[in-house]
């Protein structure tokens, strides 16, 4: 079987964003860029059920600017078999990375899709469940554990109050949470490797859907900061300042 | 404008969080909610008593049981055609099963609203919270998912809807539940406590927690987590505070041994008052907090609950 992974390029994790200074979005120019997180637990998890010899090839795929190339190249690798990128402009909402999923899952005919259940930047965590929805096959979204079982997978999900296993007939779309997996380091002959695997280009004008989204950004701002408050000598003070001037035990 | 609320509920209660999205909702108009569950009589005639609710939609049947996402979607879509906007809170729940709504109506999700500014204008909070994205909606419906720390809780009474029977959707069948483990506890709900003690990765082990459960049982506070130390397995995963676990805004936050990574203050900045303790006095928790104690936490946690 195939597994298919949708990965994102996002910006880096650690990068302090800024908002632009005309409040049109958020500065990204020469800003360091990265596999979202989720997404790199995705591939890992992929790749992981690979090396136990229940999927065949793991397929990386990407909606996005020439740039993203080096995040398919990093998700290859990781261990992925090969690529498609999609290309795209940067500002689609997930409703249409759902559609383009939507053809390229038609294509390639995986048995199961694992993506990350939320990117860091847009944090909207939805892309999953769309795709989900449009092909009409099941979810299991923030995935701390899967197992595969014949047609089916066993998977549980960290959800508010615990923990849930649910099993899902197959082929299924399934969303990583940060604890599935701990994700490798790739090593630098499969650095190498990778740039050698196959990536196929696909425009996305050529898939024939609807990309527009009803969503137009007004405005972005930045919140408003909390002042960082005092240093208070002991727990005595401290008990002192609740009570007293803050009120709140 | 019409507005349609769905309700997280376990069929015999309503969960606190759907009070939240009722506040939200009746900023955009009459609302009705809609519980889809099996036995679940007792949480229409709940919901129906809210203050702000017109009516409930109420969808009674097997495969309603467990909130699977996957069953309760073609009910929802094919309920939301009577409404101009369908509101949900930002749950696990609400997240799982909204955006399969959004993509069947061919409509975009918007996702954590904090702020209403008109019937097709909304403000949500991107890259964990250090960006606010007004959007404004031209699409025919509006689907929302809103952060309940932004509204406030409607009165559990006063409401006088009306209760309407809603024939219930074919099952789908592809999802099974096998079983849930829950935390049970005695403290407050992590997500509505007024009071929070939270622990990090400096807080060293599960054992060591203690310290903090008895501040907590001391303040009747809940006990919350940093990503740290639910990945170290010092507690479950239903304690992490933070962009990807639950956001929080109690009246008092206090944070232990954590450093504040910018996802873990994606999830509590907003709390009213913020103490963190940690010895390392350049922790960037320290830049949001209003009192900062630098110690040991061994020492100043058990004096704190001692002092109280």
């Amino acid at each position: 079987m195939k597994i298919l992974v949708p990965v994102k390029r996002v910006v880096d994790a650690y990068v302090n964003v800024r908002v632009k200074s005309d409040n049109t979005g958020v500065e990204t120019d020469n800003v360091k860029k990265s596999l979202n997180p989720f997404c790199e637990i995705a591939i890992e998890e992929a790749i992981r059920i690979k090396e136990k010899g229940l999927a065949e090839e793991v397929i990386a795929v990407t909606v996005g600017t020439k740039e993203c190339e080096a995040t398919l190249r990093g998700a290859l690798a990781m261990g992925a078999d090969r690529a498609i990128h999609v290309l795209a402009d940067d500002n689609l909402r997930p409703l249409a990375i759902a559609k383009v999923l939507h053809k390229i899952v038609d294509k390639e005919a995986p048995k199961l899709v694992i993506t990350g259940k939320q990117s860091i930047d847009a944090d909207n965590n939805q892309t999953g469940q769309m795709l989900s929805a449009l092909m009409g096959w099941p979810q299991g979204t923030f995935a701390s554990k899967i197992e595969l079982d014949g047609d089916a997978v066993s998977l549980t999900r960290e959800i508010d109050g615990g923990l849930e296993t649910l099993s899902l007939s197959l082929p299924a779309v399934v969303t990583s949470d940060l604890r599935l997996n701990e994700p490798r380091y790739p090593k630098l002959p499969n650095i190498m490797k990778a740039k050698k695997k196959p990536l196929e280009v696909i425009e996305i004008a050529d898939l024939d859907i609807e990309t527009a989204s009803g969503l137009t950004v007004t405005s972005v701002n930045a919140p408003t900061d909390r002042k960082a408050g005092v240093l208070v000598a002991d727990v005595q003070e401290l008990v002192d300042k609740l009570k007293n001037e803050a009120r709140v035990i | 404008m019409s507005v349609l609320v769905i309700a997280e509920h376990d069929n015999s209660a309503l969960n606190d969080s759907v009070l939240n999205a009722i506040t939200a909702a009746s900023q955009l108009g009459d609302v009705t909610v809609l519980v889809a569950g099996s036995g679940s009589q007792a949480v229409a005639d709940a919901a129906a008593q809210v203050t702000g609710v017109a009516k409930v939609l109420h969808a009674d049947a097997a495969h309603y049981e467990n909130g699977i996402a996957e069953e309760l979607t073609p009910l929802l879509v094919s309920a939301a055609a009577d409404f101009d906007h369908i509101v949900t809170a930002a749950t696990t729940f609400g997240k799982n099963v909204m955006p399969r709504v959004a993509a069947l109506l061919d409509v975009a999700q918007i996702s954590d609203v904090t702020a209403i500014e008109s019937a097709d204008t909304f403000v949500h909070p991107i890259y964990a919270g250090n960006a606010l994205e007004t959007v404004q909606s031209s699409d025919a419906k509006k689907v929302l998912t809103v952060r309940t720390t932004a509204f406030e809780a409607a009165a559990t009474e006063g409401g006088s809807g009306s209760v309407e029977a809603l024939a219930a959707t074919d099952a789908v069948g592809t999802v099974t539940l096998v079983g849930r483990d829950l935390t049970v506890s005695d403290r407050p709900e992590l997500s509505s406590a007024d009071i929070i003690v939270s622990g990090g990765r400096g807080v060293g082990s599960g054992e060591n927690f203690a310290i903090i459960d008895a501040l907590a049982d001391k303040l009747g506070a809940a006990v919350g987590a940093s990503r740290a130390a639910v990945d170290a397995g010092f507690v479950p995963n239903d304690y992490q505070v933070g962009q990807t676990g639950k956001v929080v805004a109690p009246d008092l936050y206090i944070a232990v041994g954590i450093s504040g990574a910018i996802q873990h203050l994606a999830g509590m900045k907003d709390s009213k008052v913020i103490v963190a303790i940690n010895k390392d006095e350049d922790a960037p928790i320290f830049q949001v907090a209003d009192y900062g104690l630098v110690a040991d936490l061994f020492d100043a946690v058990p004096a704190l609950t001692e002092a109280l």
